[in-house]
Order: C-alpha cells, then structure tokens, then sequence
C-alpha cells in the first residue's frame, strides 16, 4: 500500500497567470437525459378531444377524451390524467384514471391511485395494492393475434363486440347431482 | 322480509352505529390467512382444461388473483360489485321517502355481459354485504352469464360475529390459501343459512358445502 503523506497546501498561482481558457457551463447530459428529451408532456390543464398520435413516448396528465395510438411507445398517464380513450401503446403506467379500452404489446403497470374502467390485453401487467380495476384482463403471448375487446367503453358506447368464443370447458365436477351435502373442515 | 322487521333486525344488529365499529376494525386488523377447500376444488376445475377460460371475480380487485388466475391461462374479468353498490346515482325514492337501490338502473352499468360468457365466478361473501335489493336479481344474473358446468364460489358467514364480520378483499396467495384483507365501511347485512343459500341459487345443478371453523360456510355451485 502506498503512503501519501499529506501535503503542505500550495499557495494559489496568481490570477494573471492562469491560462485565459473561457469557461463554459455545459451540461453533461446524464443517463436519462436522452430519454427524458423524447417524452412529450401535456399538462393537467390540458384538454383534447379528438384522435391523439404519436411516435415519440408521452406524459400525459390532462384529460383526453377520444383515442389514444402511441403503438410503440410508452405512455405515462399522471395522477391528474382524465382519459377516455381506446389505447395503444407499447407500455402503458396509470396512476390516474382511465376509462376505455388499453392494448399494449409490453407492459401495463396499474399504480396505487388509479382507475382503470375497460379491458386491458398486453404481455404484462403489474397491479399495485389499491388500484381500481374494472374490465377484463387478458395476457396475450408474444405475437399472439389480438383478441377483440368487450365493450369500446369510450369511443362508441353501442353494445358488445365480442362474445364468449370459447367452448364449453369441460369441468370435472357432477352437473348432475341435485341437493347439496356437508363437509366438515 | 319487510322494512320494519330489516329495521328490527338491523337494530339487533347494532347496525345503527353505522359501521362505526366495522371501520375501526377494519383499520386496525391485520391479514389474516384462511385454508379454503372449496377453492382448492374451484382451483382444481379451472386447471384441468387447455382453452381459455374467462373468470369473474366479483371482489375488489387483487393483483395476487389476478396473477394466478392469467398464469392459469384465463382471461379475468374484475368488478367490485359492492363498491358499486355504494354509487348514490343507483338509488330512487320509494313510496315511503326512503332510499332504495334501483337494480334495473344498477345493472344498466354493472355486469353486461352476454349470457353464458363465463367459465367461473369468484362471488366470495358479497352476498353478505349488499343491499336486499340486488341479492336476489344478481344471483339470477350471475346464473344467466355463467356456462353451463361453470363453477361458482360463494362464502356466506354463519354467524355475525360482529365488527370481526369484516368485509375483506381476498387474495389466493395459494391454491387453497386465502389471504384476507380487511376493507373498511361495510356492514354485515344479513346471515344466510342452508335453505336460504339452496333457494337462492336453486337454479344451479349442484352445490357443495364446506363448513369452516371461523364461522364461514363455504360454497361450490355447479351450474
């Protein structure tokens, strides 16, 4: 191991003989930087009702009312974000409230304080302790076809568009025995 | 049963401290765990078949369920149906002046689904919690959405034990194991025993009972 014996402080050079090198604040751009650069924001004052469309991963915290296509790219919906919207996105995080339809080809993440009223299908799906969920949820394997959502909540309220297309299971318990009996635990 | 003989019995009750206790309780108790046969079969039906089978689950909503559930391969449909209860837009005023959940209007919102859409039910022991009106109406409901041979999986308590008759959000932390989560503001609201719980669900081809020893009958119909 190698002793560094400490020191003596060394006078500071006169200013005169300092190099005349302009010093610039530059910023050096941290890890997530890049990535915060690309998230677009709305605000929660922020009102839209129409079509919203994107290639660029969104914050969302106003309210939208209509649909919402972001395909590959990932959409944060804030806890001041009213929504509703038929979504597509790649990953999808709600802390706030949605209402209408989610499809997302990555992740859903459903936080603590949000809503959720519609059907949800993606790969993934994290629910923390207190989310409200309201709809169905389906896991769908990597590039499996998309399965057709319930009830378009938001877009158009008409009835169901789809139904049961699976069979009948086949269950092992009896059908056929009337009454009931006791089990004692 | 009329309104005077539901107020009489809701004054045994103590129900006239509107959930005062139930609420303290319910902040205060911890998660307690219970074995439960009747959802070791319920759980034992659902695996032995390869299609995808969509469930329902009628609690509030547990990631725990649903993660087991999707892992099993079924499309889990959520509706916290005594949550909704609650909404004051469902009710109407009766002749009387009171106030009485309409479960036309209810249904409206709540539960469209086509008949037959699903393979399984997790009902647990909303039953016990909901308003009168809607008991009757949602078990014929949940009859008419439910396929044939579907199961369904209903917790009724046999006593009421009180501010320990809590109302919890289940989690099946295995396939016989639950996890109860107590929720605050709700009431027990009447005691089911086997002939009211047979003419209930009369409708179904079977039903199973399984008597717990902490007071909970459970229930495994078979439509």
């Amino acid at each position: 191991m190698s002793m560094n014996p400490i020191q003596p402080a060394q006078p500071a050079p006169p200013a005169a003989a300092a190099p005349s090198v302009p010093v610039q604040h530059k910023e050096t751009p941290k890890a997530s930087d890049p990535y915060k650069a690309d998230v677009g924001h709305i605000g929660k004052s922020v009102q839209i009702k129409g079509e919203l469309t994107g290639s660029e991963d969104l914050y969302l915290d106003g309210e939208i009312e209509g649909t919402i296509d972001l395909r590959d790219h990932s959409l944060i919906i804030g806890p001041n974000g009213k929504i509703k919207a038929g979504i597509t996105a790649r990953d999808l995080v709600v802390h706030g409230r949605v209402e209408g339809n989610v499809a997302a080809t990555g992740r859903v993440e459903l936080r603590k304080s949000c809503t959720l009223i519609g059907d949800v299908s993606t790969q993934r799906i994290v629910i923390e302790d207190g989310a409200f969920f309201k709809g169905a949820i389906d896991i769908r394997e990597k590039d499996a076809p998309k399965t057709e959502a319930r009830k378009p909540i938001a877009v158009a309220s008409s009835g169901m568009s789809s139904g049961s297309s699976s069979g009948v299971a086949s269950y092992n318990a009896s059908s056929g025995s009337q009454g009931s009996f006791l089990d004692n635990k | 049963m009329s309104s005077s003989g539901n107020n009489l019995m809701r004054w045994l009750r103590g129900a006239d401290k509107p959930h005062a206790k139930a609420q303290e309780g319910a902040k205060t108790a911890p998660r307690t765990q219970r074995h439960c046969i009747g959802l070791g079969d319920f759980i034992r039906n659902l695996s032995g078949t390869s299609e995808k089978l969509c469930v329902l689950d009628l609690g509030p909503t547990s990631p725990t369920n649903i993660k087991l559930l999707t892992e099993l391969g079924a499309r889990v449909y959520n509706e916290d149906i005594l949550r909704e209860s609650q909404d004051e837009t469902y009710l109407v005023k009766r002749e009387d002046g009171s106030m009485q959940i309409d479960p036309d209007k209810f249904f409206a919102e709540n539960l469209d689904y086509p008949a037959g859409h699903f393979d399984a039910m997790l009902f647990w022991d909303v039953a016990d919690y909901l308003p009168e009106a809607l008991v009757k109406p949602l078990v014929e409901r949940l009859q008419a959405m439910l396929k044939p041979k579907g199961n369904l999986l209903a917790f009724f308590h046999t006593k009421d034990a009180g501010a320990e008759s809590l109302y919890s959000r289940h989690h099946i932390v295995q396939k016989d194991m639950l996890e109860l989560e107590p929720i605050p503001g709700f009431r027990l609201q009447r005691i089911f025993n086997n002939r009211h719980i047979e003419n209930l669900f009369k409708d179904f081809a079977s039903r199973k009972f399984f008597l717990g020893r902490d007071n909970i009958r459970e229930v495994l119909m078979v439509r």
